[in-house]
């Protein structure tokens, strides 16, 4: 069975219905894009997957080992207050927090994955800064440590990019490829179609029609060309 | 000087004066610690709204005559609080709109209460001790002090257990709901954590002085350190230090207990911000 299955899902709050009929799976290894326009309804299916709010309507089911709690997730906008004192090392070891070790402290092996991490994703030397007093693309790559601490198997981001410059979202895509290539299934929002379909195995198009495929059918689709036609067009 | 060592040995001489200024300190040490995580989800008034409900409660109890208030004084202020941080969620009433109308509600209808029942002879001095806390901490009574001593180990216990708890709900509330952690309930905790300071700092300080003790601490030491734990242990230390600076200078000058020992924080937090300034520049 898949990572994960969602099945005509219904998304949106209360009144307001934004996504009718939404069905697809992600598999082991797999790096599926999420794209579509702004307040579409992406955040709100991460959301969904995440039970921070409950699906309007559907099912989504949990597969091949995978637990709820055991998504890395890489917020959109983390709203952290501005004054919050809080260093590297304690936010990326609040990764740790769903470890169902049964314990209310961090044990060594959890402090010994928090330190792994950070020095995979090139932050260990700012263990001890303070995270407001980052800049963004160090922010982006702490959040990311922490979430890789909550998982080995599914990471969830959201337009993880937004606010990077050029070299940095490079960088940054490189990671999560690489972190791809270990076996972690990624499902990114990203607004940036060029990097999607260079990177995606798959690609889920949420508008008004709804596309879900590989990255090889969403080229072939009447949507695919659409929107990527667009996009060229528009850097033109 | 050597005036002063006679009174202070002489005072420390009496058992009743050593436990006193062990509560005093244990109350401090309390109530500094959750400070941070009030400061942060901007519910830095929420210590004075529960206090204020508190007061109703203390109201109330004398109206009735109630042996001991705190049976009546302690539940309904943990109630207050739970309501107080739910409606932080999903707001209707805006949190802090929320405390102002359920704080000065209560003040009023407690004040009214005493004015129209209270068979004291002194009311004012009465009102007074509430709204500002005991004029010498030496008129605590037996029993309040036991249990504060009692209610302080705990709120210091279930901190230190519930830390890293604390921090990854007060720090990212979504992320820490996604990976399973049962946020509601620590935000229960927390209310429930935060209406027993209130209580147990009334004594203290009274009512109109307890966002001080709660939030100064805490806000001092967020000038100067940049990790959650080094300003949390910082913020409990200073309290512990300035309210006990503040009940010695309040035995030996004669001065209210609490208004002394927030004029201690008020001065530390100029240190500190000074300090922090300085630090920034170099
Ligand atoms: N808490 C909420 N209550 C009601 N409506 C909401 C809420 N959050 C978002 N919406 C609405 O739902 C729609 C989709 O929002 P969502 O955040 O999912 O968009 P998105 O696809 O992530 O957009 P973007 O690309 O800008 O991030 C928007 O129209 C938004 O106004
Ligand atoms: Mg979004």
């Amino acid at each position: 069975m898949a990572q994960l299955l969602c099945k005509n899902l219904m998304l949106g709050y209360e009144n307001n219905i934004l996504v009718r009929d939404l069905s697809f799976e992600v598999n082991q290894g797999d790096y599926l894009c999420i794209v579509g326009e702004n307040g579409s309804g992406k955040s709100t299916l991460m959301r969904t997957i995440l039970r921070l709010q409950p699906p309007m309507g559907g099912e989504i089911a949990f597969g091949d080992g995978m637990r709820p709690n055991e998504i890395g997730y890489l917020p959109q906008q983390t709203v952290v207050q501005k004054d919050f004192p809080a260093s590297v090392r304690e936010i990326v070891l609040s990764g740790c927090q769903g470890h169902s070790s049964g314990s209310f402290f961090y044990s060594k092996e959890e402090k010994q994955l928090a330190a792994e991490h950070m020095e995979r994703l090139g932050i260990a030397e700012l263990s001890g800064r303070c995270y407001r007093e980052l800049s963004g693309g160090q922010q982006q790559r702490v959040l990311l440590a922490r979430a890789l601490c909550a998982t080995g198997k599914l990471l969830l981001l959201d337009e993880p990019v937004s606010g990077l410059d050029p070299k940095v979202t490079m960088e940054m895509y490189h990671l999560i490829k690489g972190l791809n290539d270990q076996g972690i299934s990624i499902i990114m929002i990203s607004h940036d179609i060029q990097a999607a379909v260079k990177y995606a195995s798959h690609i889920l198009h949420i508008d008004a029609d709804i596309f879900y495929g590989t990255k090889k059918q969403y080229l072939a689709s009447p949507v695919g060309k659409r929107y990527i036609g667009e996009e060229g067009g528009e850097e033109k | 000087m050597t005036e002063w060592m006679d009174k202070l040995t002489l005072y420390f001489s009496y058992p009743f004066v050593r436990y006193a200024c062990i509560v005093g300190v244990l109350i401090a040490l309390c109530s500094s610690l959750l400070g941070v995580t009030l400061v942060l989800k901007r519910f830095s008034f929420i210590g004075d709204g529960l206090s204020h409900v508190a007061f109703g409660a203390i109201a109330v109890a004398s109206v009735v005559n109630l042996s001991n208030d705190m049976a009546l004084v302690l539940p309904v202020t943990i109630v207050c609080a739970v309501l107080l941080l739910r409606t932080g969620q999903n707001a209707k009433i805006k949190g802090d709109a929320a405390i102002a109308m359920i704080s000065v509600g209560s003040l009023a209808i407690g004040y009214l209460l005493m004015n129209l029942f209270s068979t004291s002879s002194n009311l004012s001095g009465d009102v007074c001790s509430t709204l500002f806390g005991s004029t010498s901490i030496l008129t605590l009574t037996r029993t309040e002090v036991w249990l504060s001593a009692v209610l302080s180990v705990i709120v210091v216990a279930a901190f230190v257990v519930f830390y890293h708890k604390i921090f990854a709900v007060t720090f990212d509330e979504n992320f820490a709901r996604a990976v399973g952690t049962k946020v509601n309930v620590y935000n229960l905790l927390i209310a429930v954590i935060v209406a027993v300071i209130i209580v147990l700092a009334m004594n203290l300080v009274g009512s109109l002085l307890i966002s001080a003790l709660v939030i100064f601490p805490a806000l001092s030491a967020m000038r100067v350190f940049k990790s959650f734990l080094s300003v949390t242990v910082c913020s409990a230390a200073l309290s512990v230090f300035c309210a006990f600076i503040g009940i010695l200078i309040s035995i030996l000058a004669g001065t209210p207990v609490g208004s002394t020992i927030v004029a201690i924080d008020l001065a530390a937090f100029f240190v500190f911000a000074w300090i922090g300034r300085m630090g920034g520049r170099a």
